[in-house]
């Protein structure tokens, strides 16, 4: 893999749009993975006595999942020099097989100095947002 | 009782060196479904031009979360983490964490403000290597939710 080149990348161009399945199982390998055991992530009884319609997944894992539309495009990982997000709307994951589903769309916005483009993202589930001013600075030579 | 400002610009001592394990990098990357070659495979890695295994963008977090629990059980700010909601991320890598770095995370409480009966306590999280090199810094806020 390995992405265009600056020159080649225009205002508007469109990375390869992903869907990511999001399953009670992910969470909780999440949970383990990153250290972020808060309760909401992985017990339903807790996380709807606080208000909530279910568990959610967390915010750091739709983040990562998000992030995959920018780091498969750039073939090199580390080309993404910064990122930053939005949690806007939490993504609530049930107790079944079928999970949650979010979808990522990304489209270069800008053309930075240095070979630099921001890239923005759309994360949405269940047809609604679930992070705002999701963008991605990727260096790409 | 809300957050008082004045506490903007406190910093927490550096916490204590963090050893990254390609392991590590591996079952993160695992759990974020993601099978790029470049955080599983050292010689895809190094094909790359890296000198061993790199993490994803959002790995650091790893490392900053449990950093500032520094400021969230910090007495004098008085955060209520049962109200707390993350409401920010960002990173700026100067360059990837990668297996084999030895890190220590640093806090600094950036900002507080209050809007709609809620706090929000921005913290700047400067992630560097025991020799001193400047790896990362992330940007969290956490909204604090007011009573009532």
């Amino acid at each position: 893999m390995s992405a265009p080149s600056a020159e080649a990348v225009q205002v508007g161009y469109e990375l390869p749009a992903q869907t990511f399945r999001i399953r009670r199982g992910d969470l909780v390998r999440y949970a383990g993975a990153a250290g972020d055991f808060n309760v909401i992530h992985w017990n339903e009884r807790v996380a709807r006595s606080v208000g909530l319609p279910d568990v959610i997944a967390h915010g750091m894992y739709t983040m990562a999942l998000a992030a995959r539309v920018v780091t498969d495009w750039a073939g090199d990982p580390a080309r993404v020099v910064e990122y930053g997000v939005r949690f806007t709307r939490p993504v609530p994951v049930p107790d079944d097989d079928e999970g949650a589903t979010v979808d990522v769309t990304g489209k270069v916005a800008a053309l930075l100095e240095d070979g630099r483009v921001r890239v923005d993202l759309v994360a949405t589930h269940a047809g609604a947002k679930v992070l705002g001013r999701a963008q991605a600075v990727v260096a790409l030579g | 009782m809300p957050i008082d400002p004045s506490f903007a610009g406190r910093t927490y001592p550096p916490t204590e060196p963090y050893e990254v394990g390609i392991e590590k990098i591996r079952e993160f990357a695992t759990a974020i479904g993601d099978a790029n070659p470049a955080y599983h495979e050292r010689e895809a890695a190094k094909a790359l031009g890296h000198p061993d295994v790199i993490a994803p963008p959002t790995f650091p977090f790893v490392l900053t979360f449990r950093a500032s629990r520094q400021m969230i059980d910090d007495p004098e700010l008085g955060i209520d983490y049962s109200r707390v909601v993350h409401g920010e991320q960002r990173f700026a890598h100067a360059r990837p964490v990668r297996a084999g770095d030895v890190l220590t995370v640093t806090v600094t409480l950036e900002t507080v403000r209050s809007a709609g009966g809620h706090d929000m306590v921005t913290s700047r999280s400067d992630v560097a290597t025991v020799e001193g090199e400047h790896v990362a810094s992330a940007w969290s806020t956490l909204v604090v939710r007011g009573e009532g």
